[in-house]
């Protein structure tokens, strides 16, 4: 049997999928079922002084309005990232519905309870709000307060190494700009939604969520409910993007409303309400200066700037993380802070920190390269470290330039000619752009079980999560190579807190986290199994020990002696028993802190900008990526498309418009916040390199971040390459490419 | 939504009769923009009179090669009909340029006349907006109107006429014709948007209960050529930055006939007389072109997000005048 | 134990509707639950007959509903989906007299004697409609929330036939959202099972 990971299979719940039989959380029918509407508020900052309710009680249908006056008494929650033992992930420290003050625009004050939706979004809109306004910090210039965080993602937050700005100063070859990013929301098409019901004192609730059990520690934090009395369950999640990651008020208060109008309650959020209380991506403002000598090398490395947080939460965008780990300098200096502000809480979004941290360090090297008149890929080949430039660890796998010759070569780099706009398409101008793409290697704790039966089948079971990775696919062809089993025996459930923990889908560390889970339950469990067989006479098996034994087809065999072996079914048969199951907890060794462990990548991208009109269209994209042994060729390709479309959207179109004068978000819809269309996105490639890790599970990396991380560089360099224009302000937009002067080199 | 009755019309004149009973009451057609600021609370109808199955859905030909349309022929099949396609491409081309292939299916010609601005402050429901709500003022004005008009506004109103297929219909010298309380009319296309002024809520002739039955218009100058551009951040699916419709006719080297209207930068869909003027007699070069590009956005107000929107224009008739003059 | 979301309630609730009572819930109430009052002037329920995937369903609606809600509130047909519900994402794209259209913003009662086919009526029995098994072969969708949208809008795109090239194919399929980032795959489906039936034919 060759192994099942590394191939290209159909996603095992494909089926469910394309027949509309995969449930979401908001199709979960119980009886009784009410639907809960949120009240938010249309100020940014200040407090309730009246609610009157009394129009939308007596509409028809309603069973409650629920805001501070009536709701049940919520304990605080505690904030994600917050605690390094217990899975909490607090979204905002905001009194929600526990208080009359108001946060942010848009925050939810009250929830409207009513026998249909219909009946529910009418009354929700029949409540009268009257408020105590105060004035808001909306801006990254406002006067906010400014500060430097303890850490960021547990790391220093400011790196100082020699002079970076006397380096600047002498190097004979430099570039020095800001650049800016704005806000993004995610957009996951499905909006955050939560069946709630309550049975006596325990609380089962269906959400959208990228961490089951930390919806759970959330719930019953809140409600001051013993952790076994919660159930959370997701066992499809419709996009997340981090954007699911965290607590967000839906579950919450869905429950609320299902506690006070003793019933099971639906609370699905409206688009417009997706925006206004589940935070996106903070805005950046960064400055990225390089310095090299004549012959390309980098003589300092300058990355430093200010992301927003809120009144409600500390949220730091690492958008530094890059710098720390791509390039070879003497001289570095990477530091960030942040702007306290009356914003709905920001949050991780794809690429956290390294995707807007990579256009601005990316479009930098551009501007270094054209300084320099070098090539851009020969640039970061010169530059290119033999140990960590700021950690001064080995790295774990590092085939960066592996990746980008690679990129380079599928994308035909080589007919670029380097001039601004000496590349034409007609009338449209042509151009090519290349960036790094780079996510670190995180792993978390995580839990697994593994059962096999006395007819060869195999259920592996982890309460992690299903948002489009491919998350049970890859995990069951993980443990039939484990188990010696075909990948169509083999059944992994997840997305529900009744199995064994894993943290949150997020930093792309999921597979590995919860392949090491797999392959230490199948451990337990080769042992398990050969207890029940090392003892009985006529077993093949008997008297060996674990590290004597392998799984082979479907069975426990001499790891000497394929043949001398016994199946499933007959050591279970010969014991009485149909099943036999083994759990296990692992947690990440300190590999990483002896280690520099990351995934590298290029992107590539090719053209078209209408000179007149500053239209800017993709016709080509090539992303090529160092990120250890994929595990699934179909879904691995899969993301990265994916993670390299929404980097185009970063690029030419997405922004979340705050009116500065009232805090409210403008374009809080789908036609207005622009993320691609198929018009939009031309055939993408995706390539990897493929040597494996030796210090990770599976010799994998996570890839779900690594393909956004860059591309808004690439697309920006492309732009330069196309028009001789430099925009360092995303989105690229007509506008700014029609007001915007060429740039001549230096 | 506010709760409503529905009731599937029996008839034009029944719907008229019902909706016309009722200062509340509305028609519905294809529903995409009603249903939609429905569910905004901008639109608060006590009433729908469903007249999306009167058979208002023929496309017939008119004495002189011209075309006769039902108020309920969609947007899809409208802009994929064989004489449309043929002679009248600048519909087409403006027809499937707006929204999606599903929203086409059901959006429907006299619906489209109709619809009403994306402007994000009349949309929210919330914000000072005198057209959605008179004399609450005009939040647009120093906010995020970057999609706001620079033609044709006022310091009341600059919501943009948001429709492709109107821009079209505005170089087809289109009449609408109605029937209502007071009986049928033909409304010339160039009277039948009002400018926002000082009353931005009313925005067509059009009386309550005056329902749109069809629009005709008459065929091209035979040597006539038209052409439909649309400029945008997205590659589909958006609304227009700027579009234009031109139909031009060339004859002995010079131009004999031209017609510019302009979308996405103006309060109603935009005819530019003087501009066309300025074309016919004059060899149709890029610098005529220009000329009247540069006269077509005279008097433009641009505003903190979207000066670019007169440059952008410009280019625009600029290369559909072009295009059609190389086609 | 979590209350048990019972597949077989689902054809009880559909019996339920069926049988006239559509979504005329009885408030029952609960602590610091408001009495309602019945309903008075607008907004009165109407019958409405819906045919979904074959099926006649005679249902007394609210007049408010859109068909999106009915499919998967009133009928648990929860294949259609919610994105936006307002015509900005098409997850919730249905056929409606074989024309893909946005049920999010259709009213139901506008339906009423047209058939209707949602993601769940593109399969025969087991077997599965040639773009269905091609989404899975080209890996085109992730998440899965948009699928059944881009489905049936890839059904009314191949019987429309306006698209031939892959670029007609993406702006034909341009009203389907997919955050995932699955559009190559999308159209790679797409022009798979188009090509194989021009081939058929």
């Amino acid at each position: 049997m060759t192994p099942a990971v590394g191939k290209p299979l159909d996603r095992v719940d494909g089926r469910q999928k394309v027949t509309g039989t995969a449930r979401f959380a908001a199709e979960y029918d119980l009886p009784g079922l009410a639907h809960g509407v949120i009240v938010t508020s249309t100020v940014a900052k200040g407090r309730v002084t009246a609610f009157d309710t009394a129009a939308a009680e007596r509409a028809p249908g309603v069973l409650a309005v629920v805001t501070p006056k009536n709701a049940p008494k919520l304990r605080p929650t505690e904030p994600f990232g917050s605690s390094e033992t217990k899975p909490v992930a607090g979204t905002t420290t905001a009194p929600v519905l526990q208080s009359d003050q108001v946060f942010w625009y848009g925050q939810p004050i009250a929830v409207v309870v009513a026998g249909t939706l219909d009946q529910a979004k009418y009354a929700a809109h029949l409540v009268r709000v009257t408020y105590d306004a105060k004035p808001a910090e909306l801006t990254l210039d406002s006067k906010g307060r400014v500060f430097v965080p303890d850490k960021v993602q547990q790391e220093e937050p400011e790196i100082t190494i020699g002079d970076a700005e006397g380096a600047l100063t002498a190097a004979a070859v430099k570039m020095d700009h800001t650049y800016t990013t704005p806000q993004h929301n995610h957009n996951a098409i499905e909006p955050h939604a939560t069946v709630a019901a309550w049975d006596g004192g325990k609380l089962t609730v269906y959400d959208t969520t990228q961490f089951v059990f930390g919806v759970r520690y959330d719930l019953a934090t809140r409600f001051g409910l013993k952790l076994d009395d919660v159930r959370v369950l997701a066992p499809f999640v419709g996009g997340g993007f981090g954007g699911k990651g965290g607590a967000w008020p839906q579950a919450f208060l869905a429950a609320t409303a299902a506690k006070v109008v003793g019933r099971p309650v639906k609370l699905v959020l409206g688009r417009d309400q997706v925006y206004a209380c589940v935070g996106g991506r903070t805005p950046t403002r960064q400055r990225v200066a390089l310095g090299a000598d004549a012959g390309g090398k980098l003589t300092t490395l300058i990355h430093t700037g200010r992301t927003s947080t809120s009144t409600t939460n500390t949220f730091t965008e690492q958008f530094n993380f890059p710098a720390r780990h791509l390039y070879a300098s003497p001289n570095i200096h990477l530091a960030q802070e942040l702007i306290e502000l009356d914003v709905c809480p920001p949050t991780f979004m794809r690429g956290p920190g390294e995707c807007p941290g990579t256009f601005a360090l990316e479009s930098g090297m551009d501007e270094l390269a054209v300084a320099l008149k070098l090539d851009p890929v020969e640039l970061r080949l010169r530059n290119d470290p033999d140990k960590d430039p700021t950690r001064g660890t080995p790295f774990s796998l590092r085939k960066y330039k592996e990746a980008l010759k690679l990129g380079a070569e599928k994308f035909g780099w080589a007919r670029r000619t380097p001039e601004p706009g000496s590349m034409k398409d007609g009338r449209l101008l042509v151009g090519l752009g290349v960036a790094s793409a780079f996510y670190p290697v995180y792993r978390m704790p995580s839990s697994a079980r593994v059962e096999v039966t006395a007819a060869g089948t195999a259920l592996v079971q982890c309460g992690c999560q299903e948002m489009g990775m491919g998350t049970a696919t890859a995990q069951a062809q993980i443990a039939a190579d484990l188990l010696g089993l075909p990948v169509d025996r083999v059944k992994f459930e997840l997305g529900d807190t009744a199995l064994p923990f894993a943290m949150v889908a997020g930093g792309s560390s999921q597979t590995i986290s919860v392949a090491a889970a797999v392959t230490a339950a199948v451990a337990a469990l080769k042992t398990a199994l050969l207890a029940l067989a090392e003892k009985a006479d006529g077993s093949p098996l008997k008297g060996l020990k674990a590290a004597d034994v392998a799984f082979r087809d479907g069975g426990l065999a001499r790891a000497d002696d394929p043949k001398a072996g016994e199946s499933f079914g007959a050591i279970l048969a010969r014991a009485g028993r149909k099943a036999v199951d083994a759990k296990a907890e692992v947690k990440p060794g300190d590999e990483a802190k002896k280690l520099s462990m990351q995934s590298y990548g290029a992107q590539f991208c090719e053209v078209r900008v209408d000179p007149d009109f500053g239209t800017v269209r993709i016709k080509r994209f090539v992303g090529a990526f160092d990120v250890g042994r994929v595990i699934n060729a179909k879904t691995a390709r899969s993301q990265f498309i994916g993670g390299i479309t929404m980097g185009l959207g970063m690029a030419l179109l997405e922004e979340t418009h705050r009116d500065p004068r009232t805090g409210r978000l403008v374009n809080a819809d789908l036609a207005e916040y622009m993320v691609p269309v198929h018009a939009d996105v031309p055939a993408l490639e995706a390539y990897w390199v493929g040597d494996p890790d030796p210090h990770t599970p599976m010799g994998a990396h996570g890839i779900g971040e690594i393909g956004i991380t860059g591309v808004a560089a690439a697309v920006a360099n492309a732009v330069y390459h196309a028009t001789g224009k430099r925009i360092r302000d995303l989105p690229i937009t007509p506008e700014r490419l029609m007001s915007a002067a060429r740039e001549s080199p230096r | 939504m506010n709760p409503f009755d529905y009731a599937r019309a029996a008839g034009a004149a029944a719907a008229v009769t019902q909706v016309a009973a009722s200062p509340r009451a509305k028609f519905l057609a294809g529903g995409t923009t009603l249903i939609d600021l429905m569910k905004l609370h901008v639109e608060t109808p006590d009433t729908l009179v469903d007249i999306g199955r009167l058979p208002l859905d023929k496309v017939e030909a008119v004495a002189g090669g011209g075309l006769a349309v039902g108020a309920n022929v969609r947007n899809s099949d409208l802009a994929y009909h064989d004489a449309v396609l043929a002679r009248f491409p600048v519909l087409s081309e403006a027809l499937l340029s707006g929204a999606s292939p599903q929203l086409r299916n059901a959006a429907t010609v006299g619906g489209n006349l109709l619809q009403r601005t994306r402007c994000p402050y009349f949309r929210d429901g919330v914000s000072p907006c005198n057209k959605r709500a008179p004399g609450s003022g005009c939040a647009a004005l120093g906010g995020h109107n970057r999609g706001n008009a620079v033609l044709g506004g006022s310091e009341s109103c600059i919501a943009t006429s948001a429709s492709d297929m109107c821009v079209a219909m505005a170089v087809l010298n289109v009449t609408i014709k109605t029937q209502g309380p007071k009986g049928e009319r033909a409304i010339p296309f160039a009277d039948f948007y009002l400018v926002p002024g000082e009353t931005p809520e009313r925005e067509t002739v059009l009386d309550h209960g005056e329902l749109i039955v069809g629009v005709e218009w008459p065929a091209l100058p035979a040597g006539a050529k038209s052409h439909y551009l649309k400029v945008r951040d997205r590659a589909s699916y958006q609304f227009a930055l700027a579009s234009a419709a031109v139909v031009l006719e060339v004859a002995g080297g010079v131009v004999t006939t031209a017609r510019v209207a302009l979308g996405g930068v103006a309060t109603k869909p935009w005819r530019v007389p003087d501009a066309e003027k300025l074309l016919v007699g004059r060899k149709p070069t890029a610098e005529a072109f220009a000329a009247a590009a540069e006269v077509a956005t005279k008097g433009a107000v641009p505003r903190t997000f979207n000066g670019f929107k007169v440059a952008l224009v410009r280019r625009v008739i600029v290369r559909a005048l072009e295009t059609v003059a190389a086609g | 134990m979590p209350p048990d979301p019972d597949p077989d309630r689902r054809d009880f609730i559909q019996g339920v509707a069926a049988g006239g009572l559509g979504v005329a819930l009885l408030s029952t109430a609960g602590p610091g639950v408001a009495a309602a009052d019945p309903p008075t002037g607008p907004g009165r329920a109407i019958p409405v007959q819906l045919t979904v995937n074959g099926q006649d369903h005679a249902l007394t609606l609210d007049p408010r509903i859109s068909l999106l809600d009915a499919l998967r509130e009133v009928l648990h047909l929860t294949g259609t989906k919610k994105g936006c519900d307002h015509g900005q994402c098409g997850a919730c794209t249905v056929l409606v007299d074989g024309r893909r259209v946005n049920a999010c913003l259709t009213l139901a009662a506008s339906v009423a004697g047209s058939p209707v086919r949602t993601v769940e009526g593109l399969a025969t029995g087991d077997d599965l409609h040639p773009l269905q098994a091609a989404f899975i072969k080209h890996d085109a969708f992730q998440c899965g929330y948009c699928t059944p949208g881009q489905l049936c809008s890839a059904v009314g795109l191949l019987k429309e036939a306006h698209a031939t090239t892959d670029d007609e194919v993406r702006e034909q399929m341009s009203g389907n959202l997919c955050r995932c980032g699955a559009y190559p795959n999308v159209v790679a489906a797409v022009q798979e099972v188009r090509l194989a039936a021009r081939d058929a034919r």
